[in-house]
């Protein structure tokens, strides 16, 4: 393996944050070092000329797919409830935010 | 005996009344209770609601209506398919005590067909893994060998089909988690063309390759089972308007005449040596029987495992940012919304979602995103040129191995990511092309199943079928104490 590192401490606590994750110290390095191999792998797609290659976010050749506004049955309000962690009269409840 | 039956037999069984549903499902669930123990398919029996199940598809019988060949069939789901009121866990403790509370799709199609569900089926963590030892569960082990793994993530599923826990399952594929372990187990496994089964209801991973997929002891049942849960839905806006089937009639098609490709770059060192020859004999059997078997190329396909990797992962880390701990699932107590969140992800998930995670957001990332993503979206297009110009030149199908290897040993490549997402190598391609395929056992090398993939064209799927029921081989079945 190369002793080039392709994914910084920094980089690897920044992206952490961004995913809302927290890892205790060994796990950050054995992280680091499996995402490192992974990644250097990936470099391979840098290998290939893509100028001017239009992206495929999708397979299928459906575009603006709608249907009659008509009302319909919704789930009930104490059935999207019921999973509810904790919650007050009808709504969800969550710690403080600030 | 009873739990040996397909779906086809059963229903003729049923049909003649040598035996009842509820009889049928009893056998099942003797059967699970008597082996379970030792695979760890099953993550949820739901014992009593399918003996319910049973007696009312026995009261429907007697009252002489038109039932369909599922009727009463005894069958499990992979546990990231939503079930009314049955705990859907996705084998995380972030979803341990979730009951969603509506069915998915493709599960209330089974179940308005008289389908008895027995229970809900281990696979790897959220579907991220090829060997189902990412399960916060435990692992499930291979019927055939059980020091070894039965593949994933659909691993629960292939394993419960193959020891006659389940006369078919349902799973979910998005680079290859039917069919790597259908060859793993030596069962049928088909993922069918993107969009083909609604995927509402089922808990997503990476919605762009995501598709449910069928598990079941023989082409006939998997097609039978395919055509009762396709079709659009009005709760996926991605199901596809194409005409469904007919599919269990395709399995009787002669294949004279037909094209089938052999791919030129699945054909290589990286390949176990038994793969190889029971691809060679299957293309001699191919041609046998009047098919025209050709080497074609797919030059884009070594970039496929990496371009897969970057795609599932950066769609997962967004599709997973939905668990927070604030409407269902877990929650890690904090005295602030933020340190909630953040301490309910990082004790619910386990390693490997974590590490997809964190590649999918470094992916996403601002200053990489160009490089990684959009790089790859492009890279997509060229894979899905390859396959699209085989298929416009009048091949039918292709005919590749599924992976690399049979059935590794249990934790041989646990602390290996890259090694095992070497496993996905020759499954991924169909996902990013959103094509169907369908995996048959052909033989076995030292007591461990051979599945050999088919891959077809868009909506193509009566062609496998036809192809499929020509190659699979009688079953393997694992010698159980």
């Amino acid at each position: 393996m190369s002793e080039r590192r392709i994914i910084s401490r920094d980089d690897a606590e920044h992206v952490a944050r961004l995913a809302h994750l927290r890892f205790t110290e060994a796990e950050m390095t054995d992280c680091m070092e499996k995402l490192g191999s992974i990644l250097e792998y990936m470099q391979e797609l840098q290998k290939i000329d893509t100028t001017g290659v239009a992206p495929t976010t999708h397979v299928l050749p459906l575009t603006n797919v709608f249907r009659a506004d008509e009302p319909g049955e919704t789930l009930p309000r104490e059935r999207a409830l019921a999973n509810a962690p904790a919650r007050e009269g009808g709504s969800f409840k969550v710690p403080r935010i600030i | 005996m009873i739990t040996e039956l397909t779906v086809k037999q059963m229903a003729a069984a049923l049909a003649a009344g040598e035996f009842s549903a509820e009889e049928a499902v009893a056998a099942h669930l003797q059967r699970i209770e008597t082996l379970d123990a030792k695979l760890n398919a099953y993550i949820t029996v739901t014992a009593e609601q399918a003996l319910a199940a049973a007696r009312a598809s026995d009261a429907r019988r007697a009252r002489g209506e038109n039932l369909s060949p599922l009727d009463g069939v005894p069958m499990a789901l992979k546990d990231i398919i939503c079930t009314d009121g049955v705990a859907t866990t996705c084998a995380s403790r972030m979803l341990e005590h979730y009951l969603p509370p509506y069915n998915a799709t493709c599960w209330q199609r089974l179940a308005d067909a008289g389908a008895v569900l027995l229970g809900k089926l281990n696979m790897d963590e959220f579907a991220m893994g090829s060997s189902t030892e990412t399960s916060a569960f435990g692992v499930t082990r291979n019927p055939h060998d059980r020091e070894r793994v039965p593949g994933g993530s659909s691993g629960g599923s292939a394993a419960a089909v193959a020891a006659d826990m389940a006369v078919y399952a349902l799973g979910t594929d998005t680079g290859g988690s039917v069919r790597q372990p259908a060859h793993f187990c030596g069962v049928v496994g088909i993922k069918p063309t993107y969009g083909r089964i609604s995927r509402f209801g089922v808990v997503p991973y990476a919605s762009s390759l995501d598709q449910v997929g069928i598990l079941a002891k023989d082409c006939w049942d998997a097609a039978a089972v395919l055509e009762t849960i396709a079709g659009q839905d009005k709760m996926d806006s991605t199901s596809a308007p194409a005409a469904v089937g007919p599919y269990a009639a395709a399995c009787a098609e002669d294949i004279r005449g037909l094209r089938i490709g052999l791919v030129k770059e699945f054909i290589s060192d990286a390949i176990a040596p038994p793969i190889r020859q029971a691809l060679q004999a299957a293309a001699e059997k191919l041609a046998g029987l009047g098919a025209e078997v050709e080497e074609v190329s797919l030059p884009h396909s070594s970039y496929a495992l990496p371009a897969y990797y970057i795609l599932a992962t950066a769609e997962a880390s967004s599709n997973l940012a939905r668990y927070d701990g604030v409407r269902y699932g877990l929650r890690a107590e904090a005295d602030n919304l933020h340190e909630m969140i953040v301490a309910t992800r990082s004790l619910g998930f386990g390693a490997e979602v974590k590490r997809r995670i964190m590649l999918g957001t470094y992916a996403l990332s601002s200053g990489y995103y160009d490089a990684y993503y959009n790089k790859t979206l492009q890279v997509r297009t060229l894979i899905k040129q390859d396959y699209d110009e085989v298929f416009q030149a009048g091949f039918s199908c292709l005919l590749t191995p599924t992976a690399p290897t049979t059935a590794f040993r249990l934790g041989e490549l646990c602390d290996d990511p890259l090694t095992m997402y070497m496993q996905d190598i020759c499954t991924v391609p169909v996902n990013l092309a959103g094509l169907p395929a369908l995996v048959v056992p052909v033989g076995q090398q030292e007591g461990l199943p051979i599945g050999l993939q088919l891959i077809g064209c868009s909506f193509g799927e009566e062609a496998l079928f036809a192809v499929g029921t020509k190659l699979e081989c009688a079953r393997i079945r694992p010698a159980l104490a």
